[in-house]
Formats: C-alpha cells, structure tokens, sequence
C-alpha cells in the first residue's frame, strides 16, 4: 500500500470508529434532567 | 398522576423498546442494510477513494446527522407513527407520513426478495454451487431470468427462500416492538458485527489484499473538484441511514420521553458509517485478492450492487482458501442487515395501521404482511423479477424516498417552522444542543444537496430511459410506483382517525388530563 492510502485509511479509521467511541462514551455520561424538571417544561 | 397514566397507557397500547440500548441497536440494524456491505465501497472508489471521506464527513455532520436528529425531534415529541406525527404537528401535513408508508410498503415488497437471495447463496457457498460461471449461474439458472417484461412463471428455486423470509418478518413483526423488533436487533447486530469482523480479518489476510486496500483508500484529491463526487456523499449518507421515510419517526416513537436523543443519534450516525468503513475493508480486501488470483487489475473486478454480491464474490469465494467460510460469512452478513432493515420498513405500515384503526398487532401484522408477502411473491420469485426490482428500487429511491424527504424538510423548516420547537424538545433531556446551525443546516444546506440529486437523477432518467428497459415496464414499476405512492398517501389522509386516537399534541393532552 502506499504512504498516501495507508494514512487516509488510519484517518478515516480514527474518525468515524474514534467517533463511534466517544459518542458512545458521551451518551453514557450525560446526566438527564430528573423526570418533574420535564413535567414543568412541558 | 392521571398524566402519567396516559402516557403509560398510549405506550402499553403502541408498544415502546425496554431500553435506549435496544432502541439504539433497533436504529443501527435499520441503518446499517445491504447498501452499506454493497453500496459504499463502489461509491467510495468511484469517487475519490481515500478522498472520498472528506466529502463523506461533510455530508455526514451537515446532512445525515441533523436529518436523522429531525425525524428524532418529530417522532420522540409526538409520539406516533409517521402519518400520526405529522397530522399531530399539523393536520394538513398528515399525506407526507401516508406518503412514507407507501414508499416502506413498496421497499419491504422487493427489499425480502434480496434478502432470500442472500439466504439461498448462503447454502450455495458450502458447495459453491455456481461452477466457473458466477454470472451465468445468478441470472440464468438461480433466478432464470428472461426477457424484459412481466412473467408469470415461478421459479421455485426463489420462492421457497422467499416464502421463509417472509413467514420470519411475520412472526417477528406479531410479537411487537420489544419482543420482535427490539430482541431480533438485540441479539442479531453484536452477531453481525462478529461475523462481518471475522470476514474481514480473513479477507485482509488473503494474498493481494494489500493491493485492494491501495485502490480503495488512494486518494484522487481532485476528484474534490467535481460536483458530483460531493452529491455522490450526500446520497450516501442520506441512503444508507434511513431517513427521511418514517423509520426514525416511528422508532423513536417507542423511546421513553427521558432519553438523551441526540446522543443516541450521534452513535446511530457514527455506528453506520463505521461499519461503511469495515464493509470498505472487507470488501476492496476480498476483490485485490481476486484481481491478483485473475491476473488482472482491481478496477476490473471492481463492482457495486447486486453485481458484486451476486457475481463478483462468488467468483472470489471459489479461489480463496477456506472460501465456504467466507460465502456464508458474507452472505450471513447480508441476511441479518437486511433482515434488521426490513422489519423497520414493515414497522412503519404497522405503526401507521394501528394508529389510525382499531386494531390489534397481531391483526394489523397480518393485514399489512400477508398483502405485501403474496404481492412480494407475485412479483419477485417470477423469471421477471430481476428486472421488476432493478426498475422498483432505482424509482422508489429517487423518486419516493429522495423526494419525499426534500418535500417534508421543507415544508416541517418553511412552512411550518417548526424547527425550533423540535429544537427545544430535543434540547430538554439532549447532550447536544440545537441551534441556528442545525435550522441553517436542515433549512438550506441539506434541501439544496438533497434537491441536487434529485434533478440530476430527473434529467438523466428523461434524456435515456433507465436501464433501456421497454417504456411501458418504466411507466408501471416506476413513474407508476412512485406517482402511486403520493395518491396513496393523499387518500389515506383522507380517513377518519380511530376514536382513540388524540390528534393534539400529546403533551397538551396530557396537561389537559391533569387539568
């Protein structure tokens, strides 16, 4: 493979499955608003 | 606590996932379809190669994702299927979900039709069935196909595999959101996620691999200058995450009213493109092989489509060592995506059935799944059914899925405004927060990419006619399809909503309760 190809492919890899991961680690941590706090803004 | 009962009431009658994980893994198994494993790669190659991903991330993070969000906001907020939400948001829009429940019905029809293809070459993989003729073998002998033209002669050899897909989707679709839908996505994605890892893992290891992955991810960085490269990455995006056509409405419909959606939106999004990328790898891997074993170069072996499942790997499976694995592998693999795929399509007609009319799931299963299996059986396990599904799919894509989407992200952002009320909602219980930028993204950027396709499309079709089929096939399956698919939505907006179903806003109706 050449340089070009082999560090698009690391690129693209980091991105979306690096992505992936943090997006995953994100939803995990987001603390959501107790249940009465949406009742109030409805 | 007569609110909550409501609310509690409405969900025990629609159905609802147990958890935002099923509910994820249920979006991820609709996202994640055969056009991903088929699709990308080709279009990836043919555009750019490794340069591709810049267009790709673009029309990700400024179309895929804020759409996908969109249809979040509309579902979760009105809590109904599609032609539910929309006459929720306003009655008039009611025909753009009825439109979208047309076009899944006529997915669903042909989509199974694939899926029992897939299941057939899995058994034909341990025995490589189709000789030193991969081509011959798919068109003449398996599906046994003739001239252009509507054929009443069945062939058995695709209406057994067929018949058993579709018995598959009606058992899961009578045991409901959670028991069907939900536990089929929970157990099969980790699974084909596995079985596509290990596909590639042996792929990449085969000889001239390396040689696959140099054309796949070699970057032509001018191909950045051409318009159609960067409408080529909004197609792919748009196509392959199921927007704009009710799935994501409906899903997210079943999700509990405390759960962070944009987050979940954000996995679902980078979910099926990372799997885009795998199936790139596995795929670009298994083909320089092939080239290498064939004596010839890559971009001759390279294809997309039916042509590369049905054709090209076959051809491949038949030199590579241990090839029996990697058939049924692969061809598992297009089994389970499409299978994931087409009970989300199927769910959307369900939804929508039992909203409108008094009915139980069981029943409107079977009223929506018996019709669509025998009008599937009637067309595709003919010796026409190559060329009826080729004609259905590239119509129903451009001309339903495609336009319907511009029509209804146009009319929810300009006519109804309703953006930053579904902003608002999404920003309640959301990790992300939506502002100017995603209205500015839904409102101009993703219409203006999406509404260029379009007319490219439109024009191509007029100028040569698709596929050189006989114009009176094109009229039927395909101008007919797609033009019935709007009379069918005007005319079911037209009926009456079953008496328990509150068109307000369920919010309201549930303040009301309270009241």
């Amino acid at each position: 493979m050449s340089i070009d190809a082999v560090i698009l492919m690391l690129v693209a890899m980091a991105i979306l499955w690096g992505g992936l991961v943090v997006a995953i680690v994100r939803l995990n941590r987001h603390d959501l608003p107790p249940l009465e706090e949406i009742h109030r803004d409805l | 606590m007569e609110s909550m009962s409501s609310s509690v009431d409405q969900a025990t009658r629609r159905g609802a996932f147990s958890s935002r994980k099923v509910f994820i893994l249920a979006a991820i198994g609709s996202a994640v379809g055969l056009g991903n494993i088929w699709r990308f790669p080709y279009v990836a190659y043919e555009n750019g190669g490794g340069a591709f991903l810049i267009p790709y991330l673009v029309a990700l993070l400024t179309a895929g994702i804020p759409f996908l969000l969109m249809d979040y906001a509309i579902g979760h907020k009105h809590r109904g299927s599609a032609p539910l939400s929309f006459a929720r948001m306003r009655r008039g829009a009611e025909f753009l979900g009825w439109w979208q429940v047309g076009i899944c019905f006529l997915i669903a029809v042909y989509y199974a039709a694939v899926i029992a293809w897939a299941l057939r070459y899995m058994l034909f993989s341990l025995d490589e069935a189709w000789g030193d003729d991969p081509e011959g073998f798919f068109v003449t002998e398996f599906l046994e196909t003739g001239e252009p033209g509507v054929s009443l002669e069945v062939v058995l050899g695709v209406l057994t595999p067929l018949v058993i897909v579709w018995v598959a989707v009606l058992v899961i679709m009578a045991l409901g959101v959670e028991k069907g839908v939900g536990r089929l996505s929970l157990y099969f994605i980790p699974i084909l996620i596995v079985a596509f890892a290990i596909l590639v893992v042996r792929a990449v290891t085969l000889d001239g691999a390396m040689d696959g992955l140099d054309a796949f991810f070699s970057p032509n960085w001018e191909a950045l200058t051409e318009p159609g490269v960067w409408a080529a990455a909004y197609g792919q995006i748009f196509f392959s995450l199921s927007i704009g056509f009710g799935i994501m409405i409906t899903y997210s419909s079943y999700v509990d009213r405390r759960s962070d959606m944009p987050g979940a939106g954000l996995v679902v999004g980078f979910a099926n493109s990372g799997f885009e990328l795998l199936a790139g790898i596995g795929v670009f891997a298994a083909l320089g092989f092939m080239a290498q074993a064939s004596g010839v170069a890559v971009d001759e072996v390279v294809e997309g489509g039916i042509g590369l499942a049905f054709i090209v790997f076959p051809a491949m499976i038949s030199q590579a060592p241990a090839g029996a694995l990697i058939g049924v592998l692969f061809f598992g693999s297009l089994v389970i995506a499409g299978l994931t795929s087409l009970v989300s399509v199927i769910e959307v007609v369900i939804s929508a059935v039992r909203d409108k009319f008094e009915m139980t799931r069981v029943g409107a299963s079977m009223a929506v799944g018996v019709p669509a299996a025998l009008m599937s059986l009637v067309l595709f396990s003919t010796t026409s059914g190559l060329h009826v599904l080729d004609i259905v799919d590239h119509f129903i894509n451009q001309y339903g899925i495609l336009l319907v989407a511009v029509v209804s992200m146009l009319v929810v952002a300009w006519a109804m405004r309703a953006l930053p009320i579904l902003a608002d909602h999404l920003n309640r219980t959301g990790s992300l927060r939506l502002g100017k930028i995603w209205f500015a993204l839904l409102a101009v950027v993703a219409p203006l990419a999406l509404g260029y396709i379009l007319v490219d499309a439109l024009v191509a079709d007029i100028k040569t006619p698709y596929g050189g089929f006989p114009d009176w096939m094109l009229a039927v399956f395909g101008w007919g399809g797609a033009v019935g698919v709007v009379v069918f939505g005007l005319v079911a907006s037209l009926v009456r909503w079953r008496a328990g179903t509150p068109l307000q806003e369920p919010y309201e109706q549930i303040e009301e309760d309270a009241r």
